[in-house]
């Protein structure tokens, strides 16, 4: 007998024989914030992340610009804006161990939370948002789901073979309960929020 | 600042707080991050159980020697209570927290009495996205399918995140003897490792630990400045010094928080990001699963992401939540099942709820005899409540005193996410383990000469009558003798003049 027969034969001899039904999830969205964008940036704030409140007029990629301006290493997956490390070149992960900056674009984000989610479509790389010191995200204000109820019906689940949410940077306290911002991942994550060039008159 | 509302240790506030974040005013203590500024004083580190082969752990020893040590004691159980306050902050921000309870337990349990069905759908799912799907029986078995996949790859290195599996499996030490360098990722659990000691709580694994003593095994290990206990200086240090070992790794692993069936996907929260690199960097990716870690589809992981983090550190969520359902192009993903006696703890009645456990440590967090004992005092994997009710299924005896570290008063069901019976099972496995004679005599003659009394209202009655007045006029060595463990380190309280009983007799037995 193989252990995978052997552990289904020991469940199947041990499982309670109790009726113990499936419950179905609410949504619970009865209380839905006034404006997704103003929820989303508190919680991301709590969080640690950085908002980055795009200029009243002119370039809405000002903030982005002047956060990179004296990075030696960007890479950037969006068409938005351009870098120097293109990521369409890259070999194996590591090569990215000495980026100052990378950029992405999430497909949506949590208000609730303040999570942004990432899929290795947008990565192309899944290192690259974690290898980089500094994450730059570019989040379409249409794309905020209310809650982890709503999140987690979304496609990305399905389709991807990876697909995490980041909220804030990467953190620890580990010793005495002392907040670090960059334990082993991006020192920081700022979030702006832009609109996508749309493709389907559908959305 | 002076104010120190719900602090139990007010003397530990750092006036100075010159280490924290703030975000517009505000001081930030999402993750692990203590609510308020706390400072602790040099002081030699307590060391945990000692341990003699197969023979019951004495807790009570080595929590005596984590007392001694008031520092480490007093950080320890202020730290822990900050994350249980946090916790009930979050609470108190979630209209549908009990809700949420309610529904993650019904969720586990309606999953482990189908066990079977959903483990058979996320083997087949997982296997379609192209994932390498195996089983084990036990820890041996655990370890020998990680070392041959290791093996086949030529693999030397192995990088990984924080996992109570394979520290259940002992892991690291077989991995050492096999010659497999094994870099954990995660700082606390890092500090754990060069240290040579086990993780003192499941979520916080080096919590036991003061800055001054980190500053110590960082100097031996990594070589910093041992007279440099700077949080952010020890924190930096371990991760500039992590860094090269993760970009030079062969492999990753990662544990598993939740496997979900409908997909085949493993989902592992962490703050730092670690699993992430641990599954990202290297081409080969190992997850190490519980097989009570199933859940049957994503809507019902919402649930758990909602609960896991607010009840483990009153954080809304971890800083990442990872999803993992196939491998990456030119990768390879391996998912190990591990039974380990989780199919047999199915089948104990009394028991067998104690696998809806989200290894979230609320219990812990909340337990007063874990805050004043440290983690490392229990000698086993699993320390705290959740300890007490999952150590004896491994070893009866190694862990039969386990369950007697705790004063039943309940705290640890109330905030478990997933509604475990925990105060109950722990009393429960009391009897048993007098049952199965596991319990030591001074112990076993004392709960019986109690039953037999308390089966007996009058005798009960003239028990305590007797008992109050010969506390009142015992000699103290008569009272804290070394057969009355309640005596050790606190003081028997003062006998009432006259029993609840004999006053309510006195005043309103005549009323009736």
């Amino acid at each position: 007998m193989s252990s995978r027969d052997e552990i289904f034969a020991s469940i199947r001899a041990n499982r309670p024989k109790v009726e113990r039904p499936l419950p179905t999830v609410p949504f619970f969205d009865a209380d839905r914030p006034a404006s997704l964008l103003a929820a989303f940036k508190e919680s991301l704030e709590r969080m640690g992340g950085l908002f980055l409140d795009p200029p009243a007029a002119g370039d809405v990629l000002a903030p982005v610009r002047a956060k990179i301006a004296n990075a030696k290493v960007v890479c950037s997956t969006v068409p938005e804006i351009a870098g120097n490390r293109d990521i369409a070149g890259v070999g194996a992960p590591r090569e990215l161990a000495d980026l100052d900056f990378a950029i992405v674009r999430a497909p949506f984000a949590v208000a609730e939370t303040g999570s942004i989610l990432l899929s290795d479509k947008e990565l192309r790389v899944n290192a690259v948002a974690y290898l980089a010191q500094h994450l730059i995200v570019l989040l379409d204000p249409a794309d905020i789901v209310v809650n982890l109820h709503h999140a987690y019906r979304r496609p990305e689940f399905r389709e991807g073979h990876y697909a995490v949410f980041h909220t804030g940077p990467s953190a620890t306290a580990d010793i005495e309960g002392v907040l670090i911002h960059g334990a082993q991942g991006v020192r920081s994550l700022s979030v702006l929020p832009l609109a996508r060039a749309r493709t389907h008159a559908t959305d | 600042m002076s104010a120190s509302p719900g602090m139990l240790h007010p003397e530990l506030l750092d006036q100075h707080d010159t280490d924290s974040i703030h975000r517009h005013g505000h001081r930030l203590d999402h993750a692990e991050g203590a609510s308020k500024p706390l400072r602790s004083h040099r002081e030699p580190q307590p060391r945990g159980a000692k341990i003699h082969g197969n023979r019951p752990v004495d807790q009570a020893e080595a929590a005596a020697r984590f007392i001694a040590a008031p520092e480490h004691e007093k950080m320890h159980d202020e730290r822990l209570w900050d994350l249980r306050q946090k916790r009930d902050r979050e609470m108190h921000g979630i209209p549908e927290w009990e809700e949420l309870r309610s529904l993650a337990s019904a969720i586990k349990e309606h999953t482990l009495t189908h066990l079977d069905e959903y483990l058979e759908q996320f083997e087949a799912n997982a296997r379609s996205n192209g994932v390498h799907v195996h089983w084990a029986r036990d820890a041996a078995e655990h370890n020998r399918i990680v070392h041959d996949i290791l093996k086949d790859h030529g693999a030397k290195s192995l990088i990984k995140s924080k996992s109570m599996l394979t520290e259940e499996c002992g892991f690291r030490p077989y991995m050492a003897a096999a010659g497999i360098e094994v870099i954990e990722t995660d700082l606390g659990e890092r500090i754990q490792q060069l240290d040579n000691e086990d993780p003192s709580h499941v979520v916080v694994p080096a919590v036991h630990k003061l800055r001054t003593d980190v500053a110590e095994v960082f100097a031996k290990t990594i070589g910093t400045d041992p007279d440099n206990s700077d949080v952010h200086y020890l924190a930096e240090s371990q991760r500039e010094s992590n860094r090269p070992l993760i970009l030079a790794a062969d492999a990753g692993m990662t544990g598993c928080n939740f496997a979900v069936a409908e997909t085949g996907s493993v989902v592992v929260c962490t703050n730092e990001g670690n699993a992430d690199l641990s599954a990202n960097v290297p081409k080969l990716h190992i997850a190490s699963i519980g097989i009570e870690k199933i859940i049957p589809r994503f809507e019902h992981l919402a649930v758990f992401v909602r609960l896991l983090s607010r009840s483990a550190l009153g954080s809304p969520i971890t800083q990442y939540t990872s999803h993992f359902r196939g491998p990456r192009e030119g990768g390879e993903m391996h998912f190990v099942l591990v039974d380990n006696g989780r199919s047999e703890r199915l089948g104990l009645a009394e028991f067998w709820t104690s696998l809806k456990c989200i290894r979230c440590g609320a219990c812990m967090n909340t337990c007063p005899v874990y805050r004043r004992s440290g983690g490392l005092s229990y000698g086993a994997t699993y320390s705290g409540p959740i300890g007490l009710i999952i150590d004896p299924t491994f070893n009866a005896r190694k862990y039969s005193n386990l369950p007697f570290a705790s004063t039943l008063n309940g705290s640890c069901t109330n905030v478990c996410p997933v509604k475990i019976n925990i105060h109950e099972q722990i009393y429960a496995w009391r009897r048993e383990l007098v049952k199965r004679h596991e319990v030591p005599f001074v112990k076993k003659a004392a709960m019986k000469a109690a039953g037999e009394m308390l089966s007996r209202p009058a005798a009960y009655r003239a028990a305590i009558a007797t008992a109050d007045f010969a506390l009142a006029h015992l000699p103290r060595f008569v009272i804290y003798n070394g057969l009355n463990a309640w005596g050790k380190h606190r003081e028997v309280p003062h006998p009432p003049k006259q029993t609840f009983h004999s006053w309510y007799q006195a005043n309103r037995g005549d009323k009736r």
